[in-house]
């Protein structure tokens, strides 16, 4: 049981505060309320670029870093399709700190011109590094591409392409910092070594000031039911042949999400699970599989991915797939093996919980999706699920027609 | 109003008291020692056997690591299936890593489901049969992830620097090709697995919330085991670095970032000067604040991000320069890396930037010993390293005193460009 307080300042920014005296330090998380999915189809990535530029000097502090570790501080932040979360941590004697500097770059950036030059720089360095210059680094890049055709998952966190960050002008960044980067829009999570009357009192000095802004209304176009199956194939220089397939799954807050968590890792969670044994033990068609999910908050994608033995073509593969899945939607799973996938949640979720800079995260995301206190009812609706709902789930999800295959082909 | 110019007043990282949680210390029947942090709130624990079967101890390229991974794949009375299950059934990992000297499993599991796991931890240590079929998988498997490996041109680097700076005879500078899976036999692994692990030299680590009877299970399951009984054999390498200093490698002509490595050899921690070259090293390229950041990310853009640091080894060690850069930007970045090296030989560090980086690593390390399985890594590494907590206190005094004389004296003889060796892989 995580157990917090929870205030809103006049200005609509919502705090959220969890006391933990067993570490020295403090964390100040401050999550946005904008991801990649938020973008301009024709300027992707910029949320994440804008990420960048959050440490590039705001309106009265030159710069973020530098203060910070002078306090003895640490920081850093990533995006995602769904949100923007920063976060950093400091002994909680100089929690102010970050108070003062999270505050600032939350009522003005700089807009350094350079900083803009730079990061545009630095960021498509990243996209080099980790989805060009790899073998299979632009698989889900393709994947997402085909598996939505209108909702903005379609694209990566990073951009669909170099051009699109390049092209990004000072203009776009101001206009996207007022539209997303203000306090209604954004939760404040602090915790640690901290006191509730402390939070309060620091909050309303360094945050209770900014300008409330606009409540950014999303409206995102939702992504039609499939309704026929789609396959792509890919001919490339990598070494060996690989297969994706991918299937629409529930959005984050659905019974379907959890029911699809659990198939998950029935079918791919570690080497006791089913694809694992059967796929890569017994008939060895592949070198490796893994069956995930991304957590998206709308609609996700449910994926199962793997890397084929040499010699064996995909279209076998692929069948042999089609056949696990055929028989998790013929048969019931045993009570055992979804005991076996809900024992292995529960710890997953007992370690997450230790670190403190994880609980400060994981407060902030349920409160993005609602209510902070879903962190502590999550557990439960896992141990509700039944062997029948995983069997409705899986047919209902794993249809043909709602699915999306990539066959990868080595030269 | 407030005013925002102002900073708010803070302490001094610097002069924050640090303390390293004392760890519980026993030995169980057959003189295995056992160090247990307890310093959780929540019900988990973390045990971690350590055994020294690294690939120091291999008399075959690959042994030490092959054995180490078939841990899991089967023992007389289960299947690797079976093993798993049984783990995976009680929401427990069982992973395990083969490092140099040193090769471990770590189990994670929720307190409740301790006792039914420690007797499996047992049998993987006496009665695995590392089965034919499983074998042949494993070698199948790992042969086409090294070919997908050898595409990256950082996987190459990382390769290649290590047996520049160490020879390809040490154990820090060898590496794995094709051939050495085909050459694998299951009669390598049996006896390495007798040697090193069934009688071998074990310490056990343990952090979270340990049961009151944590020393009555231990022994239960491994005090009777014939471990520690067999002094270790004397293994000794000497390194051989390479006496060319600069190397142009290209493994993908179409590529659009280069690998770029380099490194020069450097003594361990048991040498004085070891921890004042950790601050210095923080001021060059140890931190996101570092000068090799600010200068080749922040201020140039030629990366996404450019570290240096200090190889963890127990024996002798190498500090490296690692970045991935644009191809067409490589030559400027390996340029800028060695100016930074001349600067801190040339220039006095200034006592704000000193300031910082003092007060960045104090708050650091108060942060890296929150939580029991971070104190317990620490006190790992100093045992595994023959150091006390002395270290630890003398370290922190490094930090709080080092000057910027001695620092600049220190770059003067250890960041002279020439005595790097220089790795260009695009």
């Amino acid at each position: 049981m995580i157990i917090f307080d929870r205030f809103v300042l006049d200005n609509g920014l919502r705090v959220l505060v969890h006391e933990d005296h067993s570490t020295p330090m403090a964390v100040v998380n401050i999550m946005y309320d904008v991801g990649s999915r938020d973008e301009n189809p024709e300027k992707t990535g910029f949320a994440h670029l804008f990420e960048h530029l959050m440490f590039g000097g705001s309106i009265h502090i030159p710069d973020y870093d530098e203060p910070l570790q002078r306090a003895g501080g640490e920081n850093n932040a990533y995006t995602t399709n769904d949100l923007t979360n920063y976060y950093c941590q400091v002994p909680a004697e100089n929690m102010e700190t970050a108070f003062w500097l999270e505050s600032d770059r939350m009522l003005s950036l700089a807009f350094s011109e350079k900083s803009l030059k730079v990061q545009k720089k630095v960021v498509c360095e990243e996209f080099k590094e980790h989805y060009i210059n790899k073998p299979y680094g632009d698989v889900w890049h393709k994947m997402r591409e085909l598996a939505y055709t209108i909702h903005p998952y379609r694209w990566m966190t990073i951009g669909k392409e170099l051009s699109h960050v390049e092209k990004i002008h000072m203009d776009d960044v101001k206009h996207f910092f007022r539209k997303h980067y203000c306090p209604v829009n954004a939760i404040l999570v602090v915790a640690g070594a901290v006191h509730l009357e402390k939070v309060k009192r620091l909050a309303e000095k360094w945050f209770g000031s900014i300008p409330m802004g606009e409540k950014y209304m999303r409206q995102l176009p939702s992504e039609p039911r499939q309704t026929e199956a789609r396959k792509s194939e890919v001919f490339s220089d990598a070494p060996l042949d690989a297969f994706i397939k991918t299937w629409h799954m529930d959005a984050r807050l659905n019974k379907g999400y959890y029911v699809m968590d659990l198939a998950t890792e029935i079918l791919g969670g570690g080497s006791s699970s089913r694809l694992f044994q059967s796929l890569v033990k017994e008939k060895q068609l592949f070198s490796g599989l893994d069956c995930h999910h991304f957590g998206s908050i709308d609609n996700g994608l449910i994926a199962i991915e793997g890397k084929l033995v040499k010699g064996v073509d995909l279209d076998t593969a692929s069948k042999a797939i089609d056949e696990e899945i055929e028989k998790i939607q013929s048969e019931m799973v045993n009570e055992s093996e979804l005991q076996k996938v809900k024992n292995k949640t529960e710890s997953i979720i007992a370690f997450e919980d230790m670190g403190v800079m994880s609980r400060a995260n994981s407060l902030a995301m349920y409160e993005l999706l609602g209510d902070a206190n879903l962190m502590n009812t999550e557990l439960e609706k896992y141990h509700t699920v039944s062997v029948a709902d995983i069997q409705a789930h899986c047919k209902e999800v794993f249809r043909q027609d709602n699915s999306n295959t990539l066959f990868y082909h080595c030269k | 109003m407030i005013n925002r110019l102002i900073a708010p007043e803070t302490i001094d990282a610097v002069h924050m008291k640090l303390q390293l949680k004392p760890y519980e210390h026993f030995t169980l029947d057959n003189g295995v020692p056992v160090y247990s942090i307890d310093a959780g709130a929540q019900d988990v624990l973390m045990l971690e056997w350590v055994f020294y079967a690294g690939n120091w101890y291999e008399e075959k390229n690959i042994v030490a690591a092959t054995t180490n991974f078939m841990l899991k794949n089967g023992t007389t009375q289960k299947t690797a299936f079976a093993i798993s299950e049984h783990f995976e059934f009680h929401g427990a990992y069982l992973n395990r890593s083969c490092y140099n000297e040193t090769a471990v499993i770590t189990l994670h599991c929720l307190n409740k489901h301790l006792s039914l796991l420690l007797p499996i931890v047992a049998e993987m240590m006496t009665d695995c049969i590392f089965p034919e079929e499983e074998l042949a998988i494993y070698k199948q498997n790992q042969k086409q992830r090294l070919e997908v490996n050898l595409k990256k041109c950082d996987f190459i680097a990382n390769r290649l620097i290590d047996e520049y700076i160490f020879g390809f005879h040490h154990p820090y500078g060898r590496y794995t090709s094709t051939v050495d899976y085909d050459q694998l036999q299951r009669e390598d692994l049996v006896a390495f697995y007798q040697k090193y692990y069934t009688k071998g030299k074990c310490l056990v680590f343990v952090a979270g919330k340990p049961p009151a009877d944590l020393a009555k299970q231990l022994n239960h399951s491994f005090g009777h085991l014939p471990l520690n009984q067999f002094g270790l054999p004397d293994i000794q390498f000497k390194p051989e670095p390479s006496e060319v200093k600069k190397y142009n490698i290209v493994n993908d002509a179409a590529g659009v970032q280069g690998a770029i490595r380099i490194a020069r050899p450097i003594f361990n921690r048991h040498h004085p000067d070891f921890a004042k070259v950790q601050v210095l090293n923080n001021i060059y390229g140890g931190f996101f604040g570092s000068r090799l950041m600010s200068n080749i990310r922040e201020d140039k853009g030629y990366t996404y991000g450019i570290h240096s640091y200090l190889q963890n080894h127990l024996n002798d060690s190498a500090w490296l320069i690692s970045t991935e850069a644009g191809r067409d930007v490589c030559e400027a970045t390996i340029e800028e890396v060695y100016k930074e090296m001349l600067i801190l030989q040339n220039e006095p560090i200034e006592d704000g930037e000193l300031d910082l980086v003092r007060n960045y690593m104090i708050g650091s390390l108060l942060g890296d010993l929150d939580g029991p399985f971070q104190i317990i890594g620490r006190w790992k590494t100093y045992i595994l390293n023959y150091l006390t907590e002395a270290y630890f206190y003398n370290s922190i005094q490094t930090v709080q005193t080092v000057t910027s004389e001695e620092l600049q004296d220190l770059a003067k003889k250890y960041l002279k460009p020439e005595e790097f060796t220089e790795l260009l892989v695009v």
